[in-house]
């Protein structure tokens, strides 16, 4: 066993033992948004790094959570059931909206321009239902009478906290079992070239349509936790194209084409928007979006493989030189 | 009954087309660019927000009449465009298109953040109350006549600049062969420029037309950015006729959807026409190969 082997184990315990160490709320909340957006901005990597670029996984997110809470609070029924039916509606959305483009070859600026147009509208349907979903105001779940367990609802930080770690350790899981798949020699040929790749034999449609579903699948399992977390989702906060642009945004800062890209820009983004709500007080409204999108428009023009890509290249200079 | 029904119907109608001249001045904006410099630009809808805010100052605060006001603000614009090109794309000319895409994007959250950070999130409007037309019972508001108007002017204009003149035909040649015009003499990148001034003066206008429509706040760019994007693709991206056909298409849905329920669902019924209308014509109501 080498360092290499070793060292995600290591930091992994190191990341359970963390909150029974250290307890102080603030900073476990922080932790626990960072590692639910982690989540969410690994599954939008997946997509991503395959050049299916997607600004409509607000949308994705927007019905994960916004499925759940309305499931809870009109039909009483658990997120246990809740979030995979929010789950699979947010792959049937995917499934509609991305079969047809991947079919008739609808690349590029098209396809960007469509998932834009998706997280659009879900937008427009959370707030066009505002008898139901309370519209622009947000919407809160029912605080539960009964079984926290069954209503998947913790006052304590620390259970949340082992919840996200998990499933945030499940996505880089995913994500490794992607890159190490064939699929993902499939899909790279994909973003290469089409026509090659279904020359090559590669169902082209059936592949790309696998990626969006698992990404999709994803992306409102992170928008459920989000909900269930935060206790309160407003359309801005979870859909919509300003939450697809932040994903965007974070994987790019952080490196797209590495597994712990996404979570590095996580880190960044969070910390940096905290820093700047505490630093500006209330006066910081807009503040925090200025510094993204200049950050964001100075990283693509000068650092186009993120913080950690950029590291790493740098770290193994004679290897895949060139590449990518 | 149903005579009364049939009024509403044909006024919904009739404001639909309306609609759908700002629309296609917003679509024929967004094809130039993308024809042109192979380039969607998705903060355009923002620039449109920038030029309502500064309708808004120029008239509220420099008291300029709105005649006055509207030409200073499609100049305003149209240096924004200029800019925008000078300063993020042109950098990013060779790059992988996803990255100048997501280069606008990141040019979108500034300028609602820049906006917000300095005219606050309150609504505002520019107090300029224009009166409803009244014709055969039904009602039109005169924004929208003027709007619809000066859209189709606008329009006419860039047709004739983009066939009478030299640099109009010099942007067809380059939206035709990318890599031939600079070979025939042709300086791209002064092209490039004028291309997105233009663009951005497209916007001005726009912006000085929905600025009596609407209210004005740094995220009104939501309002009608998505279904512009939504236009382009469908009448085919840098199509201009189809673009064109797309915008009236679009608005008519909008506005009978919104009048059996609410304007959302009219979106929202737009875009399921839309997804219906990939499996049908995926490549663009009037299909270019490319």
């Amino acid at each position: 066993m080498t360092i290499r082997q070793l060292g995600p184990w290591i930091a992994g315990a190191a990341l359970i033992v963390l909150p029974f160490v250290y307890r102080e709320p603030y900073h476990l909340h922080l932790m626990i948004l960072i590692l639910i957006w982690s989540f969410a901005y690994t599954s939008w990597s997946m997509m991503g790094r395959f050049n299916l670029v997607s600004l409509g996984h607000g949308g994705f997110m927007g019905v994960g959570a916004y499925v759940t809470a309305l499931l809870w609070n009109h039909l009483g029924l658990s997120p246990w059931l809740g979030i995979p039916i929010a789950m699979s509606a947010a792959a049937m959305l995917a499934v509609i909206v991305a079969y047809p483009c991947f079919r008739f070859r609808i690349t590029g600026h098209y396809f960007v321009l469509v998932t834009l147009a998706l997280s659009g509208i879900v937008l427009q349907v959370i707030t066009a239902t505002r008898d139901h979903t309370g519209g622009s105001l947000g919407y809160t779940p029912d605080r539960t009478r009964g079984s926290h367990l069954l209503a998947l609802q913790f006052d304590d930080k620390l259970t949340w906290y082992l919840i996200a770690l998990g499933v945030w350790a499940v996505g880089l899981a995913i994500w490794n079992w992607v890159d190490r798949s064939m699929d993902r020699y499939a899909l790279e040929a994909i973003s290469e070239d089409e026509d090659a790749a279904a020359a090559a034999g590669v169902n082209v449609t059936w592949e790309k349509l696998k990626i969006t579903v698992i990404s999709a699948l994803m992306t409102s399992l992170a928008g459920a936790l989000y909900c269930q977390y935060q206790m309160f989702i407003s359309p801005d906060t979870v859909s919509g194209i300003s939450v697809s642009l932040q994903m965007v945004f974070a994987v790019i800062v952080g490196g797209l084409y590495v597994s712990l890209g996404p979570t590095v820009g996580a880190v960044i983004t969070i910390l940096l928007a905290e820093i700047l709500r505490v630093g500006f007080g209330t006066k910081a409204v807009g503040w925090d979006n200025l510094v993204y999108g200049v950050l964001l428009v100075v990283f693509i023009i000068f650092l186009p493989k993120g913080i950690l890509g950029s590291i790493l290249e740098r770290m193994k200079p004679q290897r895949k030189k060139g590449k990518m | 009954m149903s005579e009364i029904f049939d009024i509403y119907l044909l006024e919904a109608m009739v404001n639909g087309i309306l609609l759908g001249g700002v629309l296609a001045l917003l679509a024929l904006g967004l094809n130039l660019i993308f024809g042109v410099i192979d380039v969607t630009w998705i903060c355009y809808a923002e620039l449109v927000m920038i030029g309502m805010y500064g309708m808004y100052y120029l008239v509220q605060y420099f008291g300029l009449p709105y005649y006055a006001a509207a030409p200073i603000t499609i100049l305003l614009v149209a240096a924004l465009g200029a800019l925008l090109h000078l300063l993020v794309i042109a950098p990013l000319l060779s790059a992988p298109p996803v990255n100048q895409l997501l280069a606008t994007g990141g040019v979108l959250f500034v300028l609602q953040s820049v906006a917000t950070v300095a005219f606050g999130i309150d609504f505002r409007n520019l107090g300029i109350r224009l009166p409803v037309l009244q014709f055969a019972e039904m009602h039109f508001s005169y924004s929208r006549l003027l709007a619809f108007a000066a859209a189709l002017i606008g329009m006419v204009l860039v047709y004739l600049f983009m066939t009478r003149t030299y640099v109009g035909t010099a942007i067809r040649a380059i939206s035709q062969d990318r890599h031939i015009m600079p070979l025939m003499g042709v300086d791209t990148r002064r092209i490039y420029v004028i291309t997105s001034a233009l663009g951005g003066a497209l916007a001005g206008l726009a912006s000085c037309l929905l600025v009596l429509q609407y209210d004005i706040h740094p995220f009104v760019g939501l309002s009608f950015g998505p279904i512009t994007f939504l236009i382009c693709v469908l009448g085919g991206l840098g199509n201009f006729v189809g673009g064109f056909v797309a915008a009236f298409v679009f608005a008519e849905i909008i506005s009978l959807g919104g009048l059996f329920s609410d304007l959302e669902w009219g979106y929202v019924l737009a875009f399921a026409f839309f997804i219906v209308m990939m499996f049908i014509r995926p490549a663009g109501l009037l299909a270019r190969r490319s």
